[in-house]
């Protein structure tokens, strides 16, 4: 049982050896190894998209709770400008940013 | 085979050391490969360690008692079923059930993320590494599950109050909550490793944290209803530390998960949030380290070893340098903008919040002190359930009164107007289920009026949520009102998988001030023919019987209870005598009204040999609604958690427009 234990034990270190040297054995001698990661550009958009996303969601949950009757028209009134600014901000930084 | 499930175990802190070193140079160097190695390290741990729990369940199935963790736990004669209960009822298998846990999770968690936030995997892979590391080297080195011996002819067997089916779930449900924790723990300080504090680690771990919150919810109530029948004192919940040690957690990711949507409605609670998941994962650390270091004297710390200083130093370490990243990285979390009113949707679960944080450090002040006491000036003490319930008062009502608030108050801010109108309904629903509770009789506890109208308040706050929703969707896509009723919780599940839960949380609250506050208890002696009353039941002890069964010897009153003048059956309430664990266990004897949701609760506390038997009898109402709680709780749980394919293409389009690695 002991020899069988250690075969089974040495078999199963070996196996993980090789999947943790699997992207080396993959790729021996890879040309670009530095890893991708977004740049000043790419951070800003995705800021500038979380911004859009938030307005476009918080207008659209306005109004629905204005439709049920949750949010007051004068409540409506205050909210929405300010709101559809901040969307509108973050659709032209986007869009700004492509050109 | 004991020598296999070493060796795996010894592989798996290899690996988990290698995930750790090379996945922090891999990050700090930015090498794709190296990165790429580390998290397979991270994947073939999991493998490595699910042999290795094999192997334990293997001896456990094959009552192979050369394992002192099989002879310490388990015996012959216990069922098969309950090998796996005895697997995680000793110290080493408990904690190879969290080691097996955390490095799924781990694999799950990197192999689901690495394409959509690849940069952040990267740092994540480490500190789930570092905790990999901790956990592998304390069963390796200090608690290992394979210690042999010369196997005895049977095993010591296992704790009767395990033998229970609860057992085999209760357990499992609590560490995949605790070690679930350390899911959002590992992206959040990944996102401050790498200075990526954008909304990535939070969309990442947002089903995390919500499944771990789910599964600590339910493997909490799985623990009550097991101590309500099994543990036979007439209770549910009795503030023990251990109990305490899972609520805390839970309590903090609660405010976790509530304020995390302030941060993506409004940018806002950076830091907070970031804190509340330190909070959260060090109280999970924490609630292991009470039930399995035998700091505690409890029911639940039935071992006691030498892992507790580890345990502290692990904990401290944790919390100081989480903390220590989060203060270096400050400027990166300053919110871009403020909270507007204080009638505000973000401000009711800023006050829910600051509620929910207050009653999880009492809380944690209630269990430390004892300790701290005992360690410092040598004086044992009790925090008792007076305490508990007191601050349980202070801050629980007012959370059950914001839980109806919050879902009628707009973001940003709302009008005095507007709120009067909006308020108007379920607070004249409130006051008008007040006052007829206070003409029947219930104003005999004010706080369990008051919590009876709190919740009705939510209820019907709940209901006006649901029924304006369903009709202004109808109005908008036409169809039948069930339709409408579907898309409205298919659009925002989130938002209506959380009113579900909510009103789980009342059904709970209905249920523990039904059964706490308006309870009564009757003793008696009683001989074969003679009976007792309590409240509209008539209790008439009939005779004593005997037998036997898998494990033990059963032997049970039996018992005709009446109810006015009509017969509603026997009850047979008693003890179990173990016979290879020479224990002695209460077996108490419930009849449940699933209409009214009242339990008869009955306890046999003292058998004589002549025949007398000293009852124990409770009338509980309502109890059966905190069960029904768990039930919706889950339905609740499962509604939040449903992936949603619209956010998921919102998501995929605003990181391909951001030309994130992720989107190529």
């Amino acid at each position: 049982m002991t020899a069988l234990a250690v075969a089974l034990a040495a078999a199963v270190a070996a196996a993980c050896v090789v999947a943790v040297a699997l992207p080396f054995l993959r790729e021996p001698s890879a040309r670009a190894d530095a890893l991708a990661e977004p740049d000043e550009r790419a951070r800003l958009r995705l800021s500038l998209a979380e911004a859009r996303d938030r307005a476009l969601i918080a207008l659209k949950e306005l109004e629905f709770d204005h439709r049920t009757g949750k949010v007051s028209d004068e409540d409506y009134r205050a909210l929405v400008g300010p709101l559809r600014r901040e969307a509108a901000d973050a659709l032209r930084g986007l869009e700004d940013g492509a050109r | 085979m004991a020598e296999l499930g070493r060796a795996a175990l010894v592989v798996t802190l290899g690996l988990s050391l290698y995930a750790l070193a090379a996945g922090a140079a891999a990050a700090h160097l930015r090498r794709r490969r190296l990165a790429a190695s580390a998290q397979n390290a991270l994947l073939a741990a999991f493998v490595s360690t699910a042999i290795a729990a094999a192997v334990l369940f293997a001896a456990f199935a094959r009552d192979d008692f050369s394992f002192v963790t099989v002879a310490q736990t388990s015996s012959r004669t216990l069922p098969f079923g309950y090998s796996l209960s005895a697997f995680w009822g000793g110290q080493a298998g408990s904690l190879l059930l969290w080691l097996l846990l955390l490095t799924a999770y781990g694999a799950a968690a990197v192999l689901l993320n690495r394409r959509r936030a690849r940069d952040l995997v990267v740092w994540v892979v480490p500190v789930l590494g570092a905790i990999s590391v901790f956990f592998s080297f304390l069963i390796v080195a200090v608690a290992s599950p394979f210690h042999t011996q010369v196997a005895p002819a049977d095993g010591a067997g296992l704790n009767p109050s395990l033998q229970n089916p609860y057992m085999l779930a209760h357990p499992p449900f609590l560490y995949l909550g605790y070690v679930g924790l350390a899911v959002p723990f590992a992206f959040a300080m990944g996102a401050l490793l790498s200075g990526r504090t954008d909304e990535r680690w939070l969309v990442a771990t947002r089903r995390w944290t919500l499944f771990a919150w789910a599964c600590l919810g339910i493997g909490q109530l799985l623990g009550a209803h097991w101590a309500y029948k099994e543990v036979g004192w007439g209770g549910y919940y009795a503030w023990d530390p251990v109990e305490n040690a899972a609520l805390m957690p839970w309590l903090a990711s609660t405010a976790f998960l509530h304020s995390v949507m302030i941060q993506e409605k409004r940018g806002m609670l950076k830091v907070w949030n970031v804190v509340l998941v330190i909070l959260a994962f060090s109280l999970s650390l924490f609630g292991t380290f009470l039930t399995r270091s035998g700091v505690l004297n409890s029911i639940h710390s039935f071992t006691e070893s030498s892992i507790g200083p580890w345990f502290l130093g692990f904990i401290t370490a944790v919390a100081a340098a989480s903390l220590a990243l989060v203060f270096a990285r400050l400027p990166l979390l300053r919110a871009k903008t403020k909270l507007e009113s204080l009638v505000s949707r973000e401000a009711t679960f800023l006050y829910n919040n600051l509620l929910l944080v207050a009653l999880t450090l009492t809380i944690l002040w209630g269990v430390a002190w004892p300790i701290l006491s005992e360690a410092v000036r040598g004086e044992s003490v009790v925090v008792g359930r007076p305490y508990y319930d007191f601050f349980l008062r202070i801050f629980g009502l007012p959370l059950l009164l914001l839980m109806g608030i919050g879902p009628l108050v707009a973001w940003r801010r709302a009008s005095l107007r507007g709120l009067l109108k909006t308020f108007a309904w379920p607070f004249g629903v409130a006051l008008l289920a007040g006052t007829g509770l206070l003409a029947l009789g219930a104003g005999s506890s004010i706080p369990g009026l008051v919590a009876y109208s709190f919740s009705v308040f939510v209820l019907a706050s709940i209901a006006l949520e649901f029924g304006r929703g369903t009709r202004a969707r109808r109005s908008l896509s036409g169809g039948s009102w069930p339709r409408a009723f579907s898309d409205l919780i298919a659009r925002n599940r989130r938002r209506y998988g959380g009113y579900v839960v909510h009103a789980a949380i009342v059904m709970l609250a209905l249920g523990i001030a039904g059964s706490s506050a308006y309870d009564s208890v009757k003793e008696a002696k009683l001989r074969p023919g003679q009976s007792m009353a309590i409240g509209d039941y008539t209790l008439a002890y009939r005779r004593l019987v005997e037998r036997p069964a898998a494990n033990a010897t059963e032997v049970r009153a039996v018992l005709d209870v009446r109810r006015g003048g009509e017969r509603l059956g026997t009850l047979e309430a008693g003890k179990n005598a173990y016979t290879v664990e020479q224990q002695v266990s209460n077996e108490v004897a419930i009849r449940s009204d699933y209409v009214t949701g009242e339990d008869l609760f009955v306890i046999a506390e003292q058998i004589d040999a002549d025949g007398a038997v000293y009852f124990r009898v409770f009338v509980k109402p309502l109890v059966n609604l905190i069960w029904l709680a768990g039930i919706v709780f889950v339905l609740g749980s499962l509604v939040a958690l449903w992936p949603d394919a619209r956010e998921e293409r919102r998501l995929a389009l605003r990181y391909f427009e951001a030309g994130l690695p992720a989107a190529e």
